[in-house]
């Protein structure tokens, strides 16, 4: 897996990945080869916005203008990510 | 074939509305090319396509299991390719929004189709192989495509299709995971899944000349580990071991009647696909019932549905949840009654049927021990329709 450095590099969802909403278990899934997750509101809205090719930067500033005023955004963002990265959920772009 | 002699199975209401068949398998047809004498495929497999559903009668179907929810989706057989419609029913699969999943031999692919089915919105092809060689893939499957394989491999990696090799394994074969796995790197496979033959239909019937010894399970997990470590991260390898040498059952397609849902060539849904070996059984058809109703309320997907139809030792197992009593067509192939625990378990009063089955593999494979396989063919299984009836 090659690796990638969030206050650098460009990503987005996984190619091989696809972002849906499902109205049947009513929350977003990530589906990839022969299996699903399901996701929470908030890594939902943070995918949301990894659907094209994106940055760290351009990511917190739509998601501050989307939850203005919510402490401790980055961290969350970044620890979301870093985890995205590990289950191969996003990939560099 | 048990077809349903007493016209509509009895549907009732129940409450299972919260329930979702995330995972549809669409066994297009049962021709297939290769004779793998492993296959889970029902013995009495007909020959007659002419009872398939029609393009219009799958793209009906697909539509209702989108509807109640199903996301997942395997185009499966026999072997998918033989369709003439399957790149129409990827593109339906598509416009549904259904994530899609080849399973095949390889056997009719070609290089215009695999673009077709990109072009369709094809999302994950798996590759199945016989054998880690020309050889041994022609002993196993009947066919001499060991070559044809690899170079469909290569050409769907090469069209960017996300892509997963399936090795099938069992006693006569088992010992080759390390070459396969070479080989599947060397194709650049990014995952390969090393899968121990289930004992249901054409296997059960095999299980003698297929079950490897605890000593071959063990050295092929070996030789994987082995090769995940020195290959971290390149390639994802899935192991799949022979349950029989569990102590504890796996549950039965994630939880009977939970999450998959299969549909046969002729239209009959089943909670797994080898359930047609349970005997008493309604098999409601797609021709005559919606699906929604066959699954909420049909009297075969609630048979074993929660836990309330275990006896014991399940009822009171502390461990029931975990397992669910295990695999209703394990229970009833080995003590003859479905409703039984899983004899895979120890707890099981039956246990002793699966150990005197792994103390008849334990003897040291010999590669020249005789192998008398029966191979899955429309003759062999005509054969088995004629003995039956």
């Amino acid at each position: 897996m090659s690796s990638l450095n969030l206050d650098i590099d460009s990503f987005a969802i996984n190619p091989q990945y696809r972002f849906q909403w499902e109205t049947a278990q009513q929350c977003h899934v990530l589906l990839f080869p022969e299996g699903l997750v399901k996701l929470s509101d908030s890594a939902a809205e943070i995918l949301r916005l990894c659907q094209q090719p994106t940055t760290l930067a351009t990511l917190l500033s739509a998601l501050e203008k989307m939850f203005p005023g919510v402490e401790g955004l980055e961290d969350d963002v970044r620890e979301f990510l870093s985890d995205a990265r590990e289950q191969e959920w996003i990939t560099p772009a | 074939m048990p077809e349903n002699k007493s016209g509509s199975p009895q549907l009732r209401d129940e409450d299972n509305h919260n329930l979702i068949p995330m995972w549809l398998l669409a066994e297009l047809t049962y021709a297939c090319p290769v004779q793998c004498p492993y296959c889970s495929n029902p013995l009495q497999i007909s020959a007659n396509r002419k009872q398939e559903l029609t393009t219009e009668q799958w793209i009906d179907v697909l539509g209702q299991a989108r509807a109640l929810g199903a996301v997942q989706l395997g185009f499966s057989g026999g072997e998918p390719l033989v369709r003439p419609d399957l790149a129409v029913l990827i593109q339906e699969a598509t416009n549904l929004g259904f994530y899609t999943n080849l399973i095949t031999s390889a056997i009719g692919l070609d290089a215009a189709k695999i673009a077709a089915f990109k072009a369709a919105g094809l999302n994950h092809i798996q590759i199945s192989f016989q054998g880690s060689n020309q050889e041994s893939n022609k002993k196993f499957g009947g066919t001499d495509s060991f070559r044809h394989k690899m170079e469909m491999t290569s050409e769907v990696i090469h069209q960017e299709i996300p892509l997963g090799l399936n090795f099938v394994l069992h006693r006569q074969n088992i010992h080759q995971v390390g070459e396969f796995l070479e080989t599947a790197e060397l194709l650049g496979a990014e995952f390969v899944e090393l899968a121990n033959t289930q004992y249901y239909g054409w296997a059960k019937h095999n299980q003698q000349g297929l079950l490897p010894s605890r000593k071959q399970v063990e050295d092929a997990e070996r030789v994987t580990n082995e090769f995940r470590s020195r290959h971290k991260g390149n390639m994802d390898v899935f192991f799949v071991a022979p349950d029989y040498y569990d102590d504890r059952p796996k549950k039965c397609s994630n939880g009977w009647a939970t999450t998959f849902i299969t549909v046969t060539p002729e239209g009959h849904v089943l909670p797994c696909h080898a359930a047609k070996v349970i005997p008493g059984l309604d098999f409601p058809n797609v021709k005559q019932h919606k699906l929604s109703d066959i699954w909420r309320s049909s009297d075969l997907f609630n048979k074993y549905r929660g836990t309330n139809w275990m006896v014991e030792p399940c009822a009171s197992c502390p461990e029931r949840m975990i397992d669910l009593g295990g695999c209703r067509c394990q229970a009833l192939m080995l003590t003859g009654d479905a409703a039984n625990a899983d004899p895979v378990c120890s707890l099981s009063p039956f246990h002793d049927r699966v150990t005197k089955i792994t103390d008849r593999a334990s003897g040291e494979f010999d590669s020249s021990e005789p192998v008398p396989l029966l191979f899955r063919n429309m003759k062999n299984a005509e054969q088995f329709n004629q003995d039956q009836s």
